[in-house]
């Protein structure tokens, strides 16, 4: 992403440093992860200290500073999930990965990441990849849906 | 600016409107318990250990002195029973962040808190925010701040600001209540650690 692609973001939403988290989260949306270049950037433009920014950014977990790999992985581990067997989701993702969850292979091919309940536990558990959503798995059928990706 | 009457400690104190109890309180020699505040600064209320009970015509509520205005007819107990014992839980609680910080241990001779009575997590930062707003409010120079939550919340100083700006100030040292040498350290991590990830 570079610095042209930062600036129509935020003017997009009028340079206002109110709207600082709208903005990052735009960037995160579309680059993946917050460059440092494009911190400074932001900072700049809507003259927001960047000690503010780097709290902000590691406030929120839908955030982050380090690149992220190409697919990125989600299990939920939820309550209703969590019943329904999502350690054992998780267990067969770092099988295939072999990382754990927070973290990005070398290769930069996944990144893994738990969350706390996606809203829909009547499908748990669950395992979302790339924003697409796999219910009702068994940890089998889980490593099916990762091998799909590589 | 008017004058208004409370009482403190059963004894009566006349202070100017707009000042906090805690100024107040000291104003007349009656010694509150502060960690987080400044005179400098914004209250942040953050450490609770100022806290005082309020009654304010007939409603009682626990405060903290730092941040709360005065009024006419207040009445503000600084020390009973309850107080002091909520003022040893909070020390104990910071003491394990903290061990050995002196302010710290003055106050818990003062409470009577127990040093070891929490499992220690030295973290030695007790997330006061002094040296970050003071940076912000005072310097206005915002070399360091806050990263991460919750207990993970620790200071982070900004390499290129702190490169420009802290050698010739470091004025937030010593204003650490817990202990001179952390903002320190942390300012020297801040310049030493190796550059972000290149992209990939
Ligand atoms: S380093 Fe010291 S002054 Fe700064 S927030 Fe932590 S305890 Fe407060
Ligand atoms: S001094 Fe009042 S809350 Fe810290």
């Amino acid at each position: 992403m570079d610095i042209k692609g930062i600036d129509k973001i935020i003017e997009k939403h009028g340079g206002v440093a109110g709207l600082l988290i709208q903005v990052l989260l735009e960037i995160q949306g579309e680059n993946h992860w917050l460059p440092k270049e494009a911190l400074e950037r932001v900072s700049e433009r809507l003259r927001v200290p960047m000690s503010r920014i780097q709290h902000i950014a590691t406030f929120y977990k839908a955030f982050s500073l380090v690149p992220k790999g190409r697919h990125e992985v989600h299990v939920c581990t939820g309550t209703s999930c969590h019943v329904r067997g999502a350690s054992r989701i998780l267990d067969a993702v770092k099988d295939h990965t072999g990382i754990e969850p927070g973290e990005t292979d070398v290769d930069s091919k996944f990144s893994v990441e738990t969350v706390n309940c996606l809203g829909c536990c009547a499908l748990g558990p669950l395992l979302v990849v790339n924003g697409k959503t796999h219910g009702r798995l068994s940890p089998a059928e889980a490593s099916e849906v990762m091998k799909k990706y590589g | 600016m008017g004058i208004v009457t409370l009482t403190i400690d059963n004894r009566e104190v006349k202070a100017e409107e707009g000042m906090t109890v805690l100024e107040a309180a000291r104003g007349a020699g009656i010694e509150i318990p502060t960690l987080c505040w400044h005179e400098k600064l914004k209250p942040y209320t953050v450490c609770r250990i100022c806290v005082v009970d309020v009654d304010a015509r007939g409603w009682t509520s626990l405060d903290t002195a730092c941040s709360r205005p005065v009024k006419e007819g207040l009445v503000v107990r600084t020390r009973s029973a309850k107080i002091d014992r909520i003022r040893k839980t909070i020390l104990e609680l910071l003491l394990a962040h903290a061990p050995d910080s002196p302010k710290l241990r003055e106050y818990a001779s003062e409470y009577g808190a127990d040093r070891d009575r929490f499992e220690k997590d030295p973290s030695f930062c007790i997330d006061c925010g002094l040296c970050v707003r003071y940076c912000a409010e005072v310097k206005k120079k915002n070399a360091v701040g806050f990263v991460d939550r919750g207990i993970r919340r620790e200071i982070c100083f900004v390499p290129e600001v702190a490169l420009r700006e802290c050698n010739g100030c470091k004025e937030c040292f010593p204003l650490c209540p817990t202990s001179y040498l952390q903002a320190a350290f942390v300012l020297v991590q801040a310049l030493t650690a190796p550059a972000q990830p290149e992209k990939p």
